[in-house]
């Protein structure tokens, strides 16, 4: 039978565990037995003896969890000590942050261990499920008003009793990805008045049905991408967008900022100056703290109050229990995928299964591979960017392909233009060289025009067209009764006409555009 | 001035060409593109009449004088909205100025003096350069008169009309051989029938061609314009003619391709006049009743509505409304509305038409949308306006396989939540093609001329 092991957690700041008592009935349905380390859940208020009660086996030592398991499953990532004394095949489910933990995958691989990232689980509708990323943020944002509730000293939702009238609190929510919906739903549903801000514009629509107003600015800049995140905003953007949060920053009396971005620091969104705007008694939650924060005076892990008496939250409880629940629940979902312990399988052809095993058979499996789909148009479904060096292998079959019939063309083309040769002038060839590499040019010139300077565009080829009047100005002579002299004055004529005619009106289009 | 030196000048020249051509690829240099093409042109102008071999000074001066006080006064004078009409009238002239210069090379005496295959070319090329040059010229008179209005804007197609155009070519083929077999200038009678075919050519071409596709049209004609200048400088043994003349031809046959892909037809069909005919079985009966709104009611439409999309088309140029559509647009914006502009590839009569309209009314191009990056929205906007657009809008574009028009990429506007029509009549579209858009039960008419009713609106909007 299939062991299942469960680690305390070793960080004092950890207070989630890896599996709950639901879970682990959950886990022996799917044919596992479950061992847990002693007092592995207390942080998260679940006794041993709700785990026995359960049917888990309680265990001393971490060694022995990971010596006799045959799949572990923990919340963060394990130190290099606990890594020392796993075994050969070992199958560990836990957070790995792989793109910042190189020498732990390092070690992992070395020591055999297959491990599952699942902070790597890729962001497609059908890994949902086992996202703990959105189980999590849906936590923290829902904790951000909560905590921001709490610490803020007034209502949130307005009232008006016997004792008079109370106005409702003003809610700013930035960025809206699965925790600053979680927090619009909640803030919200408290009664306060809750607008949202995210550079993305196709959210609008989920901000809107969680009942919030979105808040936009005058640029038409969208920063949705394929990945789902975000991407770096124009200067110009970035300017309205901070103009618009001085604006708010008057109004509001809750900030929550939710902006991350997976493997890179946390952009800085509310400057000092917008706190310094804010009324006394106002709260920042800072959901990115831990990455460094968007708010430019958070302190990670500290609440404290500014000299203008607004309180800077930059720690949150995790709500361990629920948290534990969720994120056991998640696991289960993945040993589910995975065919349980009966038609247990490592399947490095699934989609999911090949991306989050980020060590497998002794070789470290990152980055992973790009996902085929680019679900963008449908808004919600979230895919893990591609790496250059995937990008490189795919484009290189393409290319191989586009090679085999460029040989063929440039054959015949060779061929023809070897006939060219045998018969024509050298003079010919010459001006007929020059003509194709011209040709060439124009064609490339052209590619990557926008629809809006075509007009100009026509008229500034068609001035240019009329070089044709050279053809007049070498052939006129000083006889004007020569018939060729009187055709070339008139070429020169007409062709002087369009000249002058074609660059004075282009002038004047391009005078009109401006931004 | 020296052969090298010219040579020289002429390289600098074409850089200059190059540069300019690519300067209009954005907005930000475009208009440094202008500047190059004016430098480059007067270097290459200059090289030319200081080189030797070049006489009659008095004439060319004179001629450019003259050539340049009218090219000033056309140029100034011209209407933004009726542009299309001087771009095609412009590339007539390029097209005479090289059936000119081919008549002028073979006359010439220095030509006749050539021997063997290179006189055999050099007939070959003067041939192939009037042919090109003859429809160019004839093409774009034609052009000329559908966007003047002063010809039927429909497709001219006469049963056999193809068979009719591969016997002209052949016969066009046939004279040249016995043209070029011709001694000293006896091939001149051969030159003339030739001129008159391909003439002929030229204007069947363009009438075959739907009101539709003319911008098409005239950025074909613009790269015929320069296939034509190549030609000329084959006979005369000028690079720089050569350069340019086919920068020109292929920037214009791409820029017509682009085109044709964003109308979703095939390039040859449309140059060959194959659109606007041959329906595919039944066309679908339009079922709904037509309802108009007064000012008044529409003004109300637009204070309620949080997303208003404006879609131009020609009728907008007709009326030169877009000045009261900005206006409109910045009191509808103070109000907080999210207000922008989509614009369909072909709106209008000349591509990117509408653009060089609405720059001209100031409107920042920042929201002027393109219709792929709009169409998305269309289900989440409130109000859209369609001021003097048609077969854009039609949505028989994409299911009725019978319509002329079948396949075209269209604006989406009937998934908005509510479509004004402004428009004068019921008539139908360029195409010639009927509407079901204004049957649809979200679709209101607004009649009348586009200015007038923008500027009652705008009363309404502001009191």
């Amino acid at each position: 039978m299939m062991k299942v092991g469960i680690p305390s957690e070793i960080s004092p700041n950890e207070l989630r565990v890896a599996a709950t008592p639901k879970t682990v009935k959950r886990l022996q349905k799917q044919g596992f037995e479950v061992y847990i380390q002693h007092n592995a859940g207390v942080k998260a208020n679940f006794s041993d003896k709700e785990f026995e009660e359960a049917g888990a086996k309680i265990v001393q030592t971490a060694a022995d969890i990971y010596g006799k398991s045959d799949i572990v499953l923990k919340v963060k990532e394990p130190s290099m000590e606990e890594v020392d004394m796993m075994k050969e095949g070992l199958v560990m489910l836990s957070y790995l942050w792989p793109a910042q933990n190189q020498d732990l995958l390092k070690k992992l691989a070395d020591k055999k261990v297959n491990a599952v990232a699942m902070d790597a689980i890729p962001r497609i509708s059908r890994a949902q499920k086992m996202d703990v990323l959105s189980s999590m943020a849906n936590i923290a944002g829902y904790r951000a008003v909560i905590e921001g509730s709490f610490h803020f000293g007034r209502f949130l939702n307005g009232q008006i009793t016997a004792a008079g009238k109370v106005e409702p609190a003003k809610v700013l929510v930035i960025g809206a990805g699965v925790a600053g919906l979680a927090a619009i739903g909640a803030a919200n549903s408290l009664g306060a008045i809750v607008r949202a801000f995210d550079t993305r514009k196709e959210v609008a629509e989920q901000i809107e049905s969680m009942g919030a107003q979105f808040l936009t600015v005058e640029i038409n800049e969208d920063g949705a991408t394929s990945s789902g995140y975000s991407k770096e905003m124009s200067k110009e953007f970035i300017e309205a967008e901070m103009k618009l949060f001085s604006e708010q920053a008057k109004e509001v009396d809750i900030v929550i900022t939710t902006a991350q971005i997976p493997g890179r620091p946390a952009p800085k969104l509310w400057m000092d100056y917008h706190v310094a705007a804010m009324k006394p008694g106002s709260v920042i939650v800072d959901l990115a703290a831990s990455t460094g924060g968007n708010c430019a005076l958070t302190k990670n892990g500290e609440v404290y109050t500014t000299d203008n008496g607004v309180t800077m939250v930059g720690k949150l409880s995790q709500l361990p229990s629920q948290a534990s629940q969720l994120y056991g629940n998640n696991l289960c979902h993945l040993l589910d995928d995975m065919g349980k312990a009966e038609k247990w399988k490592i399947d490095m052809e699934d989609a999911v299964v090949s991306r989050a095993m980020v060590t497998y058979n002794g070789k470290v499996n990152w980055p992973p591979a790009p996902l085929p789909v680019s679900p963008i148009a449908g808004g919600k479904v979230k895919v893990v960017p591609p790496t250059a060096e995937e990008v490189k292998a795919s484009d290189a079959e393409k290319s191989k392909k586009e090679s085999t019939s460029m040989i063929i063309t440039l054959g015949v083309v060779g061929a023809l233009l070897f006939l060219v040769g045998r018969t024509a002038p050298p003079e010919f060839i010459q001006h007929f060289t020059v003509f194709i590499l011209a040709v060439f040019v124009g064609w490339q010139l052209i590619t990557n025009v926008s629809h809006s300077l075509h007009t100009p565009l026509m008229a500034v080829t068609n001035a240019i067209s009329g070089i044709i009047v050279i053809g007049g100005l070498l052939q006129t002579t000083n006889d004007i009764t020569n018939p060729v002299t009187v055709i070339a004055v008139i070429a020169i004529l007409v062709a002087s006409i369009n000249i002058v005619g074609g660059f004075v009106v282009t002038h004047r289009m391009l005078k009109m555009f401006k931004k | 001035m020296t052969i090298g030196i010219q040579t020289a000048a002429y390289l600098f020249a074409s850089i200059l060409f190059i540069l300019s051509l690519g300067s209009l690829s954005s907005q930000e240099s475009a208009k440094r593109g202008v500047f190059y093409g004016i430098i480059g042109m007067a270097i290459a102008i200059l090289a030319t009449v200081l080189g030797e071999g070049v006489a009659g000074q008095v004439y060319i001066i004179a001629a450019i004088a003259i050539a340049s006080v009218i090219g000033l006064m056309l140029a100034r004078k011209v209407e933004m909205t009726s542009m299309p009409q001087l771009v095609a009238i412009l590339h007539s002239f390029v097209g005479l100025a090289a059936v000119l210069v081919g008549f002028g090379s073979y006359l010439d005496p220095k030509t006749q003096s050539l021997q063997g295959a290179a006189h055999t070319i050099h007939l070959v090329e003067v041939y192939i350069g009037i042919f090109i040059g003859a429809i160019t010229f004839t093409g774009s008179i034609i052009a000329w008169g559908k966007l003047e209005g002063k010809i039927g804007s429909k497709a001219l197609l006469y049963p056999g009309r193809h068979a009719v155009n591969v016997a002209l070519l052949l016969v066009c083929v046939v004279l040249g051989v016995l043209f070029a077999m011709a001694h000293g200038t006896d091939g001149l009678i051969h030159l003339y029938i030739m001129t008159a075919i391909s003439s002929f050519i030229g204007v069947m071409l363009v009438m075959a061609i739907g009101g539709g596709d003319m911008p098409v049209v005239v950025s074909m004609l613009n790269s015929y314009s320069g296939w034509a200048a190549s030609a000329a400088g084959f006979m005369l043994g000028n690079d720089l003619l050569i350069v340019t003349g086919a920068l020109v031809g292929s920037s214009g046959a791409i820029l017509s391709i682009h085109m044709c892909h964003a109308m979703n037809r095939s390039f040859f069909s449309v140059i060959l006049g194959g659109f606007g005919n041959a329906p595919k079985g039944e066309a679908k009966a339009i079922e709904g009743e037509v309802t108009a709104l007064n000012h008044e009611e529409v003004s109300a439409l637009l204070k309620e509505a949080k997303s208003v999309v404006i879609v131009p088309g020609y009728g907008m140029a007709v009326a030169k409304a877009q000045y009261p559509i900005y206006d409109m647009v910045q009191t509808l914006r103070k109000a907080g509305k999210n207000v922008r502009f989509a614009i369909h590839p072909v709106a209008g009569r000349l591509p990117g038409h509408m653009n060089v309209l609405l720059a001209e009314a100031n409107v920042p191009y920042d929201i002027v949308l393109e219709m792929d990056e709009i169409n998305e929205d269309m289900p989440s906007t409130d109000v859209v306006m369609v001021i003097g657009a048609n077969d854009v809008v039609n949505p028989s574009a994409q299911d009725d396989p019978a319509s002329s028009i079948y396949g075209m990429p269209v604006i989406e506007v009937w998934k908005a939540e509510k479509v004004i029509i402004m428009k004068r009549s019921m008539s139908a579209g360029y195409s010639g093609e009927d509407n079901p858009l204004f049957y649809k039960p979200n679709s209101e008419m607004l009649y009348g001329d586009a200015k007038v009713s923008v500027e009652k609106l705008l009363g309404f909007l502001k009191s």
